[in-house]
């Protein structure tokens, strides 16, 4: 074996959102590259926004993902109210976090217990596991549903929903519309924590890094739609000051831009970062939860964001059934507002990390230019590192296991693949 | 067919968003089932397991828009018995179809540095325009049910049950009332196909299309009354040309407005 290369690859990388691929080459002991590749082809929304008109940017860039529209809505309606200097009633700021919520529960939901949770227990899928395990996946499909029933409840369908807007909404849930959901949400809630227990039980792979965790940070919640951008190593900026500290750099093996923060390199955006950063914002039950299964904050093994996610999930349901109870139908769905040329920056929590939007308008809302950071984009250099770091251990197992644990680490990270512009490929060479 | 006499279904992704093959995955009620009733043969956002084909049922998701896309679909097709293009992408180019007016190496530019890594086609186009297709279902995204009804349909060997009048038709059902003639707004309804039941009306906005065009649209009909309501033409051209704006007749619409 010594001094012999040898490689692994796997061409379409499965149970992740879009089209990837990995590939890693060893020598002897030493692993010599690693390529987690985006080859979703390249659909040029910054480029095509362009020319277009403001009110138009949150339809469009729902477009970017089918998983996580409302993540690019909500960015990008942050970035054009800056740039058009708008703030919105309370009642409207709730509801976006209402909506929010929802997408949080049906993406984790979806990626935890129907493309991850498969991983750590050996199966292809989640249908093969629901033979040996039904009681969890009906209880994960529970939960899905009513994350997308919270999305359909104040957007109209769960996938690229039509209402927010600039300013607001198209139209606003009345109060009776929510009081009805609040029963099913509490059940919802039960199951959930149900969810978060059984997660802490999956066997986890002993693997740990020094990671810089970036999210948003409120000073009153856990973060969603405001907040500045924190790290574990003491970045600590406002949105606006984004593209002064980190960098997005282009790569010939991915159709994705590579992000690093400049001077330091790679980071790990994600519900990971956000609970290792936010964790004294979770309410109650999802605190007691998770001190309940021996959480520990700061978590540095990327396998566990199957917990974080399920904890975030948890929290999503508190957070929603909170939310209706206060809820006062605002005044008018959205606020009235004058077009300006300017200059707008929005980052919020997408169910994979901070999303970043920039646009620069024109006096009659024309877009002129367009800036969009996904998620998916900050953690492929994490990812790669990741792989990077296990590959000695990982390639000590049989082949195919080797594979599948590879394919497992890239999972930790939820890679929305269509966001970073989608589907992985696993290649390791070995000769 | 697999041994124990299961179709195989199939679901292939080109360029797209992953909202409608999602849109299986959203059918919480039926997805088990729909798991017992076929051999999910390849479904990879799903799946790590692969069955070879040929499969029974294909589902395309998305347009086509690379060199490599261009070839891959023609593998598809020649191992797909019945192939069904679902999704906007899929059956008019989609979102992404806005490059097509635009010089594409300008719009690599704008997104990359180095342009050079970058292989794309000029356009991005429906599935239809490279094979042949057996169903189109439209939509962005496409409407759950209505994949359970082609997906049915085609495995008992019926046409499905898909509509093909206009949104308007979805409003007065629901009784929603029309935002063009009470509020005055601009709304592709009239033109566009039916199919989402309506939600943008019915969320106070007009429809931006997103079903692509009806049978026979009166689309110039429909542009003039955006002019006459004091739409721009620019703006009432961007209409057009959005989520389904490469399709024959919002292209054509699009253009004229544009002069």
């Amino acid at each position: 074996m010594k001094g012999k290369t040898k490689t692994v690859s796997v061409d379409y990388l499965a149970r992740v959102e879009g089209e990837g691929s990995l590939y890693i080459k060893v020598k002897g002991d030493q692993v010599v590259d690693v390529k987690f590749r985006i080859f979703e082809p390249p659909r040029f929304f910054e480029a095509f926004l362009r020319n277009r008109k403001y009110y138009e940017v949150p339809d469009i860039t729902a477009r970017i993902c089918g998983i996580c529209p409302i993540a690019h809505q909500m960015s990008s309606v942050h970035a054009l109210e800056m740039a058009f200097g708008v703030k919105v009633d309370d009642g409207i700021r709730e509801l976006r976090r209402l909506i929010y919520c929802g997408e949080w529960i049906e993406s984790h939901a979806l990626h935890a217990f129907l493309l991850h949770a498969p991983d750590f227990l050996g199966y292809e899928d989640a249908i093969r596991m629901a033979k040996d395990h039904p009681d969890v996946v009906n209880k994960a499909l529970f939960v899905k549903k009513l994350g997308n029933k919270l999305v359909t409840l104040l957007g109209g369908r769960e996938v690229h929903p039509v209402s927010v807007c600039v300013g607001g909404f198209y139209k606003v849930p009345t109060k009776r519309q929510l009081d009805a959901v609040k029963d099913e949400l509490r059940q919802g809630m039960e199951v959930a924590r149900e969810l978060l227990e059984w997660s802490a039980k999956l066997k986890f792979p002993k693997f740990e890094q020094e990671y810089e965790f970036v999210s948003l940070r409120h000073q009153n919640e856990y973060p969603m739609n405001e907040g500045r951008i924190v790290s574990n190593k003491g970045l600590d900026i406002d949105v606006s000051e984004y593209d002064e500290y980190f960098v997005e750099e282009q790569v010939p093996h991915s159709n994705a831009l590579h992000s690093y923060i400049k001077g330091r390199g790679a980071y790990f955006v994600g519900p990971l970062a956000r609970i290792n950063l936010n964790s004294d914002k979770l309410h109650d039950i999802t605190k007691e939860t998770l001190k309940d299964i021996g959480f520990r904050i700061p978590c540095k093994n990327p396998f566990m964001s199957i917990i974080a996610r399920c904890a975030e999930t948890l929290y999503s349901f508190e957070e929603a059934i909170r939310i209706i109870e206060d809820y006062k139908e605002p005044p008018r769905p959205r606020v009235d507002y004058e077009v300006r040329a300017g200059i707008g920056y929005g980052c919020t929590e997408a169910p994979r990390g901070i999303l970043y939007h920039r646009y620069e308008v024109a006096s009659d809302g024309t877009i002129l230019s367009a800036k969009i950071v996904p998620p998916t984009a900050q953690n492929q250099k994490r990812i790669e590192e990741d792989l990077r770091s296990m590959a000695p251990e990982v390639l000590k197992l049989p082949p195919k296991q080797a594979v599948w644990r590879f394919e497992q680490a890239i999972r930790n990270y939820d890679p929305c693949i269509s966001c970073a512009t989608h589907f992985l490929k696993l290649e390791v060479e070995r000769s | 067919m697999m041994k124990d006499g299961r179709p195989k279904l199939a679901v292939f992704k080109f360029s797209s968003c992953d909202g409608c093959q999602l849109s299986i995955l959203n059918l919480e009620d039926e997805l088990l089932e729909i798991g017992q009733r076929v051999t999910i043969a390849y479904f990879l956002e799903a799946s790590r397991a692969t069955v070879d084909g040929p499969y029974d049922v294909g589902l395309v998701e998305g347009s086509i828009s690379t060199p490599h896309e261009k070839e891959l679909i023609k593998d598809i097709r020649r191992r797909c018995r019945t192939l069904i293009a679902i999704g906007a992408c899929a059956t008019a180019g989609g979102i992404q179809a806005l490059r097509n007016w635009k010089d594409v190496k300008e719009f690599i530019g704008v997104v990359y540095a180095k342009p050079e890594y970058i292989e794309t086609l000029e356009k991005a186009t429906p599935v239809s325009e490279h094979v042949k297709v057996d169903f189109e279902l439209r939509g962005c995204p496409v409407n759950k049910y209505q994949i359970l009804e082609v997906l049915t349909a085609f495995l008992a060997g019926r046409k499905p049950d898909i509509p093909s009048y206009s949104v308007c038709v979805e409003c007065k059902r629901k009784g929603t009332v029309c935002v063009v003639v009470s509020r005055g707004m601009a709304c592709l309804g009239p033109v566009t196909q039916a199919g989402c039941g309506a939600i943008c009306p019915s969320y106070g906005r007009g429809c931006y299309g997103c079903f692509g065009p009806m049978e026979s649209p009166n689309v110039e009909s429909l542009a003039e009354r955006f002019l006459q309501l004091g739409v721009s033409r620019r703006d009432a051209a961007l209409m057009f040309k959005g989520f389904t704006g490469w399709a024959e007749p919002f292209r054509k619409a699009g253009e004229v407005l544009e002069g």
